[in-house]
């Protein structure tokens, strides 16, 4: 039997008010991934946070090579072969890969850096990882797919003996999710440890050898992964069963509620749809594919080069987007940071915002005769944070000290503040634990089924298949084709995400 | 849960003082420190009568602060608020004179005077706002070349010669005068100052403003018109920068060209003491309006104390540099959690 190649004893991390790792026992093998799996703020991040070197336990040991080490810094970890790419990029995005992969640590020749060198080293790992990525390439101009790459090659400096990917696959499709995984192969049969934390489960199956399962900070357990399924999984991780991830959605198409005819945006070329009432619509495709730049341009966010968009039978082309939110169609942000949150303010104030400014009057209205009715619309929020099971301790945190999973409740109930007949959810859950997208599929479901028209995009496939009743797929720009529920399987799905036509300029 | 934990939360619970920064900012830190310093430094600082002097100073840039607190919280600042003073003076002094040889009732010229000024700042407070929010010039550079901008016309049109002859009930009213027994500037500024409070706390116009400075894309995500509401935090900035233009002109009894020149500064420091991020979204006008006091009171203390002027700009420049880095701070404690 092969001894461990990393070990943890009794780790905990504590934290004014909470126990974020709890004495948690774990080991990792050589030649071996190892999945870190559970809810958001079940303790994955801080675990490995320690093993990183980002930061330091409170008590308990980590042995390397069976000699106890202490990791006070990224740099020490990683001079003792411990690598880790964590989930929020590093990059500059204003400087060359190259320049970004060398950052602090340039070749050069006497005081000057020496520029050809650093291309010719960032190409070398390039070729060996097997990274199409050109060294001189601005990172601004990269997908995110390559940056994600360029993340990892960047924590490539060396010899690894453990890397630790932090959901490297939160933003990649799934060829580049195929890139990825042949690459941990690789890295698996040259003997490295790998710590691997997904959220997404049906990845498990094709890498992970082992899966330790952490609840509230504590280590539920670790088993084989040809010994389970995701049931038993998904029971561990949320300490309840969930017999069903998606909600069966009933439907019954009402009348046409919005109606598109020919738009077109930058790399979108005249495409049209129309949608009832009652209905989820899945929209597919690659990052990329044009899909979620469509719905932005008709929500007034990119310029329209064409087409049409009537809401309720009523013109709203090309209107402002405030306007466009009034008429009756909301767009939630895939992106809760940059433009879904304000994440110096608490929970409460993201939501009354939205609350305050629905123009919704009236004698239970926010606002009577211009002043703000705070009483109103306090009751509002809380009705609102009730609805999205955000817990009321978290009610007057500052949003970004909340996880995820929270911060995407705080998003979606900003949705509830301004009554809108077609919710178009751009990404819904990205970065979300399953206990959290259960909840957020159960308001898709509500909304659909008291009559509300539901857009669903989304890079996570089985999302869009399984909440939708009928699924758009975009390709290069284009509609590649639109499938009921019955016909769209992952194989049919996937047939259409690449044709082979020019990529619409 | 175990004794760590309780521990733990006994700690947080028994640190007023970060419970107090991160609420309030560096302000009650400073102003405690400043009372402390000032009445061992001189005697005379510690009586009713200088603290109401102090009161009675602080208007103008009380005034000029509220206005400074609105661009701070959309998440920009001006730099053009002492230009606006000198603009409203300077016009508002010309048209009053000009007027007094058009008509005879005082009240007519005094009005056209306010007036005049007032269409002035309205017009500079839309340039930058349009500026900032249509043509997305970065603040700092449209408040500055605004600034400049203004600050030419006003010694231009008065050679740099102050403007004299204004109506003498002009300055015994806004200057000197007292309504209820109230000086007529605290009086106005104690108006300006409720009605800021209300636009902020209770109206959707300040809610919009917090919420343009918090997260721009999000509050556009939110139905917000954030250009307009840019736009408005600008004019009103400008607007009551006028005011205390009006007000300062009255005082010195004539129109001039150099009044405000150290308020942008000023107006900047009360806000950021008074714990208003650089970045935008955060602010109180209760705190900004005791910032305002605090910087007058520094500066009244350093009269007291016999400081020369000169090392008192090296004094009041220090302290704005100071009191950004414990905003930083404190921003960074905020976000992480306590």
């Amino acid at each position: 039997m092969t001894l461990p190649l990393l070990t943890t004893h009794n780790l905990t991390k504590v934290y004014p008010g909470v126990r974020a790792l709890d004495g948690v026992d774990f080991d990792l093998m050589p030649g071996e991934v190892h999945v870190l799996f559970g809810e958001n703020g079940a303790g994955k991040s801080t675990l490995i946070s320690m093993l990183a070197g980002a930061n330091t336990p409170s008590e308990g040991k980590i042995y390397l090579d069976h000699h106890e080490v202490t990791f006070d810094s990224v740099a020490r970890a990683k001079a003792h072969g411990v690598f880790t790419v964590f989930q929020e990029f590093s990059l500059i995005p204003t400087l060359t890969v190259a320049e970004n992969m060398f950052l602090g640590q340039e070749p050069r020749t006497g005081l000057l850096i020496d520029h050809a060198e650093m291309r010719r080293r960032a190409q070398e790992i390039f070729d060996e990882l097997g990274f199409p990525i050109s060294p001189t390439a601005q990172v601004s101009s990269l997908s995110r797919a390559q940056q994600q790459m360029l993340e990892i090659s960047k924590a490539f400096h060396g010899d690894p003996k453990v890397l630790i990917l932090d959901e490297p696959t939160a933003s990649l499709t799934d060829r580049e999710v195929d890139h990825l995984f042949h690459f941990i192969d690789r890295q698996k049969a040259k003997g490295v440890g790998i710590i691997y934390i997904s959220h997404r489960i049906q990845e498990f199956k094709r890498i992970a050898d082992r899966i330790t399962v952490l609840r509230d900070g504590a280590k539920i357990g670790t088993v084989e992964m040809d010994g389970t399924d995701e049931a038993a999984l998904v029971e561990m991780m949320t300490g309840r069963a969930i017999a069903e991830i998606y909600p069966l959605i009933s439907t019954e198409p009402g009348e046409v509620v919005l109606e598109v005819k020919d738009l077109a945006t930058a790399g979108v070329a005249p495409s049209s749809l129309t949608l009832r009432r009652g209905e989820v619509f899945g929209v597919a495709g690659l990052v990329g594919c044009g899909k979620s730049r469509f719905f932005r341009a008709m929500m007034g966010l990119v310029p329209i080069r064409s087409g049409t968009v009537a809401l309720k039978g009523q013109d709203i082309t090309g209107r402002p987007t405030r306007e466009i939110i009034r008429a009756g169609l909301y767009y939630l942000s895939p992106d809760r940071k940059h433009e879904g949150l304000d994440l110096a303010k608490t929970s409460d104030e993201n939501l009354a915002l939205n609350v305050v400014t629905s123009g919704a009057s009236g004698k239970n209205g926010p606002v009577k005769r211009g002043w703000i009715d705070w009483r109103s619309v306090r009751k509002t929020v809380a009705g609102i944070a009730t609805r999205v099971e955000l817990p009321d301790a978290y009610r007057s945190r500052r949003v970004s000290q909340l996880s995820g999973g929270n911060q995407q409740k705080v998003l979606f109930g900003k949705a509830f503040g301004q009554e809108a007949d077609v919710y178009i959810f751009d990404e819904p859950t990205v970065g979300v634990d399953m206990g959290t997208r259960a909840a957020l599929y159960l308001k898709i479901k509500a909304l659909a089924e008291t009559g509300k028209a539901v857009v669903v995009i989304s890079s996570d496939l089985p999302e869009a298949i399984n909440l939708s009743h009928r699924l758009l797929i975009f390709a290069n720009g284009r509609i590649s084709a639109e499938l009921p529920r019955a016909e769209a399987s992952e194989d049919t799905v996937l047939k259409h995400f690449f044709t082979e036509s020019e990529p619409v300029q | 849960m175990s004794d760590a934990t309780a521990q733990a939360q006994s700690e947080t619970r028994a640190n007023p003082i970060k419970t107090l920064f991160l609420r309030v900012g560096v302000l009650p830190f400073f102003l405690g420190i400043a009372l402390v310093v000032f009445s061992f430094l001189s005697d005379k600082f510690l009586t009713g009568q200088n603290l109401v002097n102090v009161a009675r100073q602080s208007v103008y840039l009380v005034l000029v602060s509220l206005g400074q607190m609105l661009v701070l919280v959309s998440g920009g600042f001006d730099l053009s608020v002492g230009t606006a003073i000198a603009l409203t003076s300077v016009v508002s002094a010309l048209s009053m004179t000009w007027a007094a040889g058009v008509f005879d009732s005082v009240f007519l010229i005094i009005a056209i005077g306010i007036t005049a000024g007032g269409i002035v700042a309205l017009m500079v407070g839309l340039i930058n706002g349009v500026g900032v929010a249509y043509f997305e010039v970065s603040p700092f550079i449209m408040t500055l070349g605004v600034s400049s901008v203004g600050a030419g016309l006003a010694l231009f049109m008065t050679g740099g010669i102050p403007i004299s002859g204004l109506p003498f009930a002009f300055g015994d009213t806004f200057g000197f005068g007292k309504w209820f027994g109230v000086p007529v500037p605290v009086f106005i500024a104690l108006i300006c100052i409720a009605a800021m409070w209300l636009m902020m706390a209770r109206t959707p116009l300040g809610t919009r403003l917090y919420a343009v400075g918090g997260n721009i894309k999000a509050a556009h995500l939110s139905a917000i018109d954030t250009k307009k509401t840019l736009v408005l935090a600008y004019v009103l900035c400008s607007l009551i920068a006028a005011l205390a233009g009006v007000l300062l002109t009255a005082r010195v009894e004539s129109g001039e060209a150099n009044l405000g020149g150290t308020m942008a500064l000023e107006s900047i420091s009360a806000c950021v003491i008074a714990g208003v991020s650089l970045r935008g979204g955060i602010g109180r006008v209760q705190n900004v309006v005791l910032g305002a006091f605090f910087i007058v009171m520094v500066q009244n203390g350093m009269n007291l104390a016999k400081i020369s002027s000169y090392m008192q700009m090296v004094l009041l420049g220090g302290l704005l540099i100071l009191a950004v880095i414990f905003d930083q701070m404190r921003y960074r404690m905020i976000m992480q959690g306590r």
